[in-house]
């Protein structure tokens, strides 16, 4: 080609040409490899190529004992650490047809609401570093510090706790959770409306967000978005309210529904998940029944034969666990539903014709975990 | 009082007393080539510490705090890591503009700040066009980053690098103008002129709601200029890595680095010259008492109180805003800024004209 040619186009088109986002780089949040096709700064084509960190965790189960693939979970979405064990849990507890005691689903309904605060809290100040301010993080931080110290107390680990167990629960709580987990929601309820004021009421990020990256009803739906990115699109969605889990189906709260379905509608239904948590919370904390924290299992748990699937609602979406067993000690196979692997489809169809820097907004909004994708 | 003329002539006599005329010269342009180097450290030294500690203040944190009291070592510390490191760099870029270009960034913002009058008679080069002089160099540094991008064969590079083009040409305008908008009351580009004029009251006070509005667009714009948050496009982390310089390690990315911070140092010498009268202390008209106090405060200490403030106020955006868009930036620009500040020199010659700055 002359160079000429290679300068002016006759047709008065400009050159597309291929990057690599990633797979190290700031905005993945992981090992995820983003092939982007530009024209300028607008992007034209999302691939994703997946597989930097994957650990086949659904081949290691078909070697593992019902109890040890609980702790395998967690290692997946660990920001939603507890809803990935719940999961697993509920599913071995159908097989097993055993019903736990109010006490364990109190308990549990409490652990997942923190951990839905702590994972939604980092993800608050992820969203504001990738859009350039650099203070939220910090802020998050401070608030999911007192989550982690709780879990500490109660569980033994801050990120990846372990502490539902086929059955019930590891252990009792701290006796000190109770009043930790008051002093939080008492904190939290005066930070939250500073989240609002730094970040959300920002004219630069309202900028940034408002009208970028629209996802229909339809195309939530299509693509198997789950999660509050379905949500913002106005799918009604949520587990919780839908198939109601532990102890869920005894508690107020509202669905957030969004209607616009952009960028910043996601990163509202966040935000107001966030009080929705707390509300739910609130109204279990005083009331945690007396009662067993954990059934009576046999040492080493075999599963009759069949298929045993159940879903949960985790910070980003559905999570589902489906074990098929053939009565032995392992699963004869088992598959996750994770809500990140869906999601990121959908990637592509949004961030068409925006700018890179909205491909990273909207990236932000839907909160991927990258082990969570790859597993 | 505090006039640095006879300490500077002083020096000149001496020299000139006991080397020949020529050598007397030379030794005096070495003398205040090594004082801006020297400077040039320093200001890079401490305003980075000043923005890690600001920036702790800020978050959260308490910064760095682990060498020397209260840290203040750590900036030294870093310095000597980056003299240390080893340069590495890409392979098939094109290795005459990607070493040629952090110099660019550097010259550029030692050049202009030659200009910059520190106190009365601390001046190294008071020429008749300075503000001018400043706006011309800066426009240089621009080149640095444009070739740097270019030449570090990396597409994040090129993508910054063209970010930066974008948007220094565009707020090059606004600070431009708003840097005219002052001039017109000062009726002169020489630094010395202008912080003369501002004796009594200080322009940001005698230009009425014109120069608010001018100080206002310059503080945007040199924000811009100097790609600090919420402009930061050309480097913008969370898009392209680390922007321009994405391919330079070691020293060649501590130029860029330090010239930063002395671009920001230079606006905010710039803005304070321009609206808060530079080393002039605070002179209310008619309150002789008062202003006989305020000049026992050594011009100085006015100056670098003044760039302090300044400096503070940008660092203070930086931890505060997200980052803008790259068109968001631009229409930001030529459909907001430049279209006010055309209109507020309008309305600054109108004062000017009816004499209403006196």
């Amino acid at each position: 080609m002359k160079t000429e040619e290679l300068i002016i186009n006759p047709q008065g088109k400009t050159e597309e040409y291929f990057i690599n986002m990633g797979p190290q780089h700031p905005a993945t949040h992981g090992v995820l490899r983003l092939l982007l096709t530009l024209d300028g700064e607008i992007v034209r084509k999302v691939d994703a190529d997946l597989g930097y960190i994957h650990r086949s965790i659904e081949k290691m189960t078909e070697f593992d004992t019902y109890r040890q693939i609980v702790h395998l979970t967690d290692r997946m979405d660990y920001l939603s650490a507890h809803m990935n064990n719940e999961a697993v849990c509920l599913a071995v507890e159908k097989g097993l047809q055993i019903e736990v005691s109010d006490r364990v689903k109190v308990i549990r309904t409490i652990m997942t609401e923190l951990t839905r605060l702590s994972s939604h809290q980092l993800w608050w100040g992820v969203i504001g570093m990738d859009t350039g301010a650099l203070t939220t993080f910090m802020y998050a931080f401070r608030d999911r510090e007192m989550i982690n110290d709780i879990f500490e107390e109660t569980c033994g680990a801050r990120l990846t706790m372990n502490y539902f167990v086929p059955g019930g629960l590891m252990w009792d709580i701290h006796p000190n959770f109770q009043k930790r987990v008051k002093d939080f929601i008492k904190h939290f309820k005066t930070k939250l409306p500073e989240y609002d004021t730094l970040l959300s009421d920002n004219v630069i990020f309202r900028k940034r967000t408002e009208g970028i990256g629209i996802l229909s009803k339809e195309d939530a739906i299509s693509f198997g978005v789950t999660g509050p990115g379905a949500r913002a699109s106005g799918v009604r969605c949520d587990l919780r309210k839908k198939h109601p889990y532990s102890a869920y189906d005894r508690v107020e709260f509202k669905e957030i529904l969004g209607t616009k379905g952009d960028t910043f509608e996601r990163y509202r239904v966040r935000i107001l998940e966030m009080w929705e948590s707390m509300h739910i919370i609130e109204q279990l904390i005083d009331n945690i029944p007396e009662g067993e924290i954990l059934e009576k299992t046999k040492a080493v748990i075999k599963l009759p034969k069949g298929e045993f699937y159940q879903r949960v609602e985790t910070a980003r979406g559905e999570f589902g666990a489906n074990i098929i067993s053939d009565g032995k000690k392992s699963p004869y196979r088992m598959k996750f539903r994770s809500p990140g692997f869906s999601n990121l489809s959908v990637i592509d169809h949004l961030a068409k014709g925006w700018k890179v820097a909205d491909l990273v907004a909207i990236m932000a909004t839907f909160d991927f975990v990258i082990p969570d994708i790859d597993r | 009082m505090y006039d640095f003329t006879g300490l500077i002539q002083g020096i000149n006599k001496w020299l000139h007393s006991i080397l020949p005329a020529v050598a007397a010269d030379v030794v005096g342009w070495i003398l205040i080539a090594a004082a801006f180097l020297g400077l040039f450290a320093i200001l890079g030294l401490v305003l980075v510490l000043a923005e890690r500690k600001i920036a702790a203040f800020f978050q959260l944190r308490l910064g760095p705090n682990r060498i020397g009291p209260w840290g203040i070592f750590q900036t030294v510390a870093d310095a000597i890591k980056l003299l240390l490191k080893e340069p590495v760099g890409t392979n098939r870029a094109d290795s005459f503009l990607y070493n040629l270009a952090p110099y660019f960034v550097i010259i550029a913002a030692l050049m202009s700040m030659s200009v910059l009058p520190f106190a009365k008679g601390l001046h190294a080069y008071d020429i008749d066009i300075g503000v001018f002089f400043v706006i011309a160099m800066s426009s240089l540094g621009v080149m640095g980053i444009l070739l740097g991008g270019w030449a570090s064969n990396n597409k994040y590079a090129l993508l910054g690098a063209m970010r930066s083009g974008a948007q220094m040409i565009s707020y090059e305008l606004s600070v431009g103008l708003s840097i005219l908008t002052i001039v017109l009351l000062s009726g002169s580009l020489r630094m010395s002129d202008i912080v003369a004029s501002q004796s009594d009251y200080w322009f940001i006070f005698k230009g009425h709601i014109p120069a608010w509005i001018a100080f206002m667009i310059f503080i945007i714009a040199g924000t811009a200029e100097t790609n600090r948050t919420p402009f930061d496009l050309t480097e913008a982390e969370s898009e392209l890595g680390a922007g321009f310089h994405t391919e330079y390690s070691g020293l060649k990315f501590a130029f860029f680095f330090l010239s930063e911070f002395v671009n920001m140092f230079i606006i905010a010498a710039m803005g304070a010259i321009l609206f808060f009268g530079g080393w002039m202390p605070l002179h209310i008209g008619g309150w002789d008492g008062f202003n006989h106090v305020m000049d026992f405060i050594p011009p100085i200490f006015w100056f670098f109180g003044k760039v302090s403030f300044l400096i503070f106020l940008i660092m203070w955006f930086r931890w505060t805003f997200p980052r803008l868009r790259i068109d968001q930036l631009l229409t930001l620009e030529w459909k907001y800024l430049l279209p006010m500040n055309l209109a507020n020199i309008l309305l600054m010659a109108f004062i000017v004209l009816m004499g209403w700055h006196l």
